[in-house]
């Protein structure tokens, strides 16, 4: 079984806090990989919030051909980050040669062109860099975006710390919102890419679950747009259920829980908004999932939400202080991270509910 | 001696033999009395009997004349094996038995100088049935619990209406982050995925056709269970378009456009919208053949209802008088549309066939948004009356079919815009609940029957070639009769009863279906939920092949 968790906080964090998170909770997932996805970044990322910066593990090989299409493309590199490997012997890691975080500016040509437009550069580029690295598995692009940064590996987590001297703090790595998640896709094979968190143009899923929609999810979102690619995992089909409703539809976040667990057909009869509940519930019933599952998500203005499945099979708790929210499969991760909060202003979502967390650390939660 | 007449039709050319006990037999006249075919009768035979009087054996015969029953050796009064006679008889004295050396496809063309016409399902018999090589192998367990039939809830709904994409929902956010609508939406309803089939009344006794629509008032109103009928070509009875019933009825409209007069005049007093208008393009039993009602099942409230005089009643193959299809169906719809101001929904049943995808693509893709429901109706079903060739040979089967159209759906990105319904011998051996979720893991989004519901009712025809005598106005237990004697044979409040009980039955196995898959709304395209022991079967269907 999986286990997730997020940290969202006023202050920069560094990612040892979210490998504390998930370390306690170990006995529930089965130590084979790590993941996280960062964004709001501190650090020696701090001044570039505005350019993308490309997340990708990749061979010698994978390196050029990844930088000879950044240098086709016209991104000029700003800053890189590799992180100090620890390649000590006994270490449970399948580590890749590369790891490359790399700041870009913009091509001139886009310089001045508006942000639909580069961010559509961003995911065609994207794209392009996953197309040509996937012969001989030569790198794997994770993302390539402004202000986030994604790491994933196989291995055990604690070793994968260890590897990249996550364990170290310091405040050139860090910021201020952290998903993190443990555990390889075991119901699979184990592909690099089937790890969550999964990230698309500034949005963030991670879940603790089994879609058994996946099918009809997959092949709806095949159609839906470009992006929507790979499928190496069944939850994937959450950040892309969440990328359309937000971005492409642009409706507000709490519909996405109105989109993938509509509400029984008795109960839309009785509300003053039946119109527009049963239109979606009929327009997305492909999106709609079903079987156990808790989502966290990560929205591209930095708010943090979390949802369950409408039987609420998977569990999840929140726990914060004044500067610092963090969610978690389990009590024990946030115990950990946050032993001195207030225990008693835990929530525990219902099957119901969505709890998002924005910028000022205002906790809203919403009924469906 | 008499003399062969070899031509003469005997009991022997028929497909069915009576088999009588003299011994055991009565002469109540029960049989006789019951059999609505004419194919027995009372007659006198010339029996030789052996005997001895005295203290010794002395064995003696003697003639005489004993009243027996027989068979009547026509083609036209032939028994129907509908066993009816064994049914009445106290004594165990006679029943119909098959006769493997019938005669009767070959002799009933030559004398007759005509096709041959029945009513019931098709008599070839197939090979397994695809739906039964296919069972649900997709257990969900350990990370993935199944739930429990009896105490999660599960949401048992299909849509009947057009459904837009979500890119063309009118829906824009307000400022208290809330979608509001400005523009309106095409109708949709969403009810119980298996549909009671479109049957005539005038196919249909009116005692079976009311007992439907009692069974169906009552699964609605008592039940909770939002099941709808289909009214079939001919009309409706004035009572049911003026009452609030008439809101769970699909009114159908078919290429003869009988009824629809009787429509139109009551739309005034109608309190409630029907459920839903299908237009009625064909019909999977006997694709290409236009509706046969036969003069002798004219009765005089089916004059009344279709405006009609006695006589054969056909409607032709097609809609006429329109350049295509595709025109007269969008006429239709506008029509149909119009008359109930888009409150509505309009959808189309169409035969199965091996051009139905293209078809439905036409459909699919057309920009007004007009056809709310592609009902498919594939072979194996059955029908009130069509002739022998055209249900024995034509048609085609669904499942491949149906599976056809819903990927042609996917590979567009539209799946779901047009509800899917699928029929055509669904239920045939008794398990309407396995066939239909099945369907609808290969993407249907529900499914209507009709021969079922007959068989719920008491009809006893089979597909080997039992009665299916629904054509003569002579159905041995009323059902398919306008004559009274026969009707009153069936108790409507029983059939109603049965039919109420067999949905409540298959509400309970739908959600034996659906909690292992660990699924609390249809599963519809969910075909990895299904595993098939036949490789062939697997991947037409793209579907797991196990063994
Ligand atoms: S089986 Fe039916 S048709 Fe045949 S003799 Fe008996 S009652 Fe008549
Ligand atoms: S019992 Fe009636 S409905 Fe059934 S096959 Fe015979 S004639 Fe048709």
């Amino acid at each position: 079984m999986c286990r997730i968790g997020a940290i969202k906080s006023l202050d920069y964090v560094h990612p040892s806090i979210a490998l504390k998170l998930m370390q306690s909770q170990q006995e529930g997932h089965d130590n084979s990989g790590f993941a996280m996805v960062m964004q709001n970044l501190g650090g020696i990322f701090e001044p570039y919030k505005q350019l993308p910066t490309l997340s990708m593990a990749c061979t010698d090989d994978g390196i050029k051909i990844a930088e000879n299409i950044l240098h086709e493309s016209g991104f000029r590199r700003i800053v890189q980050w590799s992180p100090q490997v620890n390649d000590w012997p006994g270490l449970d890691i399948s580590a890749m040669p590369h790891y490359v975080f790399e700041t870009f500016n913009y091509p001139n040509a886009y310089e001045n062109l508006g942000k639909k437009k580069k961010q559509k550069l961003l995911l065609d580029t994207r794209l392009r860099l996953r197309e040509a690295l996937e012969d001989n598995e030569e790198g794997f692009v994770y993302s390539f975006w402004p202000d986030v940064i994604t790491l994933k590996e196989i291995g055990d987590p604690h070793d994968i710390g260890t590897y990249f001297n996550l364990w170290e703090v310091d405040d050139r790595f860090t910021a201020k919102v952290i998903t993190a998640q443990c555990r390889q896709n075991t119901n699979y094979d184990i592909v690099r890419y089937a790890a969550h968190p999964f990230h698309l143009q500034g949005y963030t899923i991670l879940a603790n679950g089994e879609n058994t929609f996946y099918l009809k999810n997959k092949e709806f979102q095949q159609g839906l747009h470009r992006g929507y690619i790979g499928f190496e995992s069944d939850s994937q089909c959450f950040l892309y259920t969440l990328h359309y409703v937000h971005r492409q539809l642009g409706w507000p976040l709490r519909y996405y829980k109105h989109v993938i667990t509509p509400l029984p057909f008795n109960q839309i009869e009785d509300r003053k908004d039946k119109k527009q509940l049963l239109a979606i519930r009929q327009s997305l019933s492909h999106l709609e999932l079903n079987g156990p599952n808790t989502i966290i998500g990560m929205l591209p203005d930095n708010t943090l939400f979390t949802c369950c499945d409408a039987k609420k099979l998977r569990p999840v708790v929140i726990g914060h202080d004044d500067r610092m929210v963090v969610i978690s499969s389990e009590i024990c991760g946030i115990n950990e991270v946050l032993p001195d909060r207030d225990w008693e202003t835990d929530i525990y979502p219902n099957e119901r509910e969505t709890v998002a967390i924005n910028d000022e650390l205002e906790v809203q939660r919403w009924k469906q | 001696m008499e003399t062969i007449t070899v031509n003469n039709v005997t009991a022997n050319d028929l497909p069915w033999k009576i088999i009588y006990d003299a011994s055991r037999c009565t002469m109540c006249g029960s049989c006789v009395a019951t059999c609505s075919f004419r194919a027995i009768k009372m007659t006198v035979e010339r029996r030789r009997m052996v005997f001895s009087e005295g203290d010794f054996p002395d064995p003696k015969s003697r003639f005489s004349a004993v009243p027996v029953i027989s068979q009547v050796d026509s083609i036209r009064d032939y028994c129907r094996g509908c066993g009816m006679c064994e049914k009445v008889c106290p004594n165990d004295a006679i029943r119909p038995e098959r006769n493997p050396d019938t005669r009767h496809p070959i002799i009933t063309r030559c004398l007759g100088g005509d096709s041959i016409k029945r009513g019931g399902r098709k008599n070839l018999e197939g090979s397994i049935r695809t739906l039964d090589s296919i069972r649900v192998g997709r257990i969900s367990q350990m990370t993935d619990p199944s739930l429990d039939a009896q105490r999660h809830t599960f949401d048992l709904l299909a849509p009947f209406g057009r459904i837009l994409p979500p890119g063309e929902l009118p829906f824009t956010p307000n400022q208290d982050k809330e979608l509001v609508s400005n523009d309106t939406t095409p109708p949709v309803n969403w009810i119980y995925p298996v549909i009671i089939g479109d049957m005539s009344i005038g196919a249909l006794s009116w005692r079976m056709w009311e007992a439907m629509a009692m069974a169906t008032a009552y699964l609605n109103e008592e039940c909770g269970l939002p099941v709808r009928m289909s009214s079939g070509e001919g009309g409706v009875p004035r009572r049911l378009l003026r009452s609030k019933y008439l809101k769970y009825t699909i009114l159908q409209i078919a290429s003869g456009h009988f009824g629809w007069n009787r429509i139109a005049t009551s739309m005034p007093d109608m309190i409630e919208d029907p459920a839903g208008i299908m237009i009625k393009i064909g019909q999977g039993a006997k694709p290409g053949d236009g509706g046969l009602l036969q003069a002798g099942k004219v009765a005089a409230h089916i004059q009344a209802i279709r405006g009609v005089p006695k006589t054969d009643l056909l409607s032709p193959p097609n809609h006429q008088g329109l350049y295509s299809i595709e025109e007269s169906v969008q006429k239709m719809f506008l029509s149909m549309n119009a008359a109930f101001k888009f409150r509505v929904p309009v959808a189309i049943k169409v035969a199965a066939s091996a051009t139905s995808v293209s078809v439905f693509n036409n459909l699919v893709r057309d920009p007004y948004n007009i056809v709310g429901g592609f009902f498919l109706d594939g072979i194996d079903g059955g029908t009130g009356a069509a002739h022998e060739v055209s249900l024995d040979h034509t048609g085609h089967p669904i499942a491949s079919k149906l599976r056809d159209c819903y990927l042609a759906a996917v590979s567009q990105g539209r799946q779901g815009q047009i509800p899917l319904w699928a029929a055509g011998g669904l239920g045939k051996t008794g398990d309407l609940a396995a066939d239909a979720f099945k369907m609808i893991c290969l993407g249907a989004n529900g499914v209507f029957s009709g021969k079922l519901i007959l068989q719920m009712a008491g009809c006893v025809g089979n597909d080997m070639g039992r009665c299916n005598a629904c054509n003569t106005g002579l159905c041995p237990v009323g059902i398919t009769t306008q004559e009274s004697p026969l009707v009153h044979r069936l108790d409507p409040e029983k059939v109603a009863q049965n039919i109420v009980n067999y949905f409540l039955a298959m509400d309970q196995e739908f959600k034996k279906l659906m909690a292992p898959i660990g699924n609390s709304s249809l599963p519809v395209g969910r075909s990895d939920a299904l595993i098939s022991t036949d490789q062939a079967i697997a991947e037409r269907l793209q579907i797991q092949h196990v063994c």
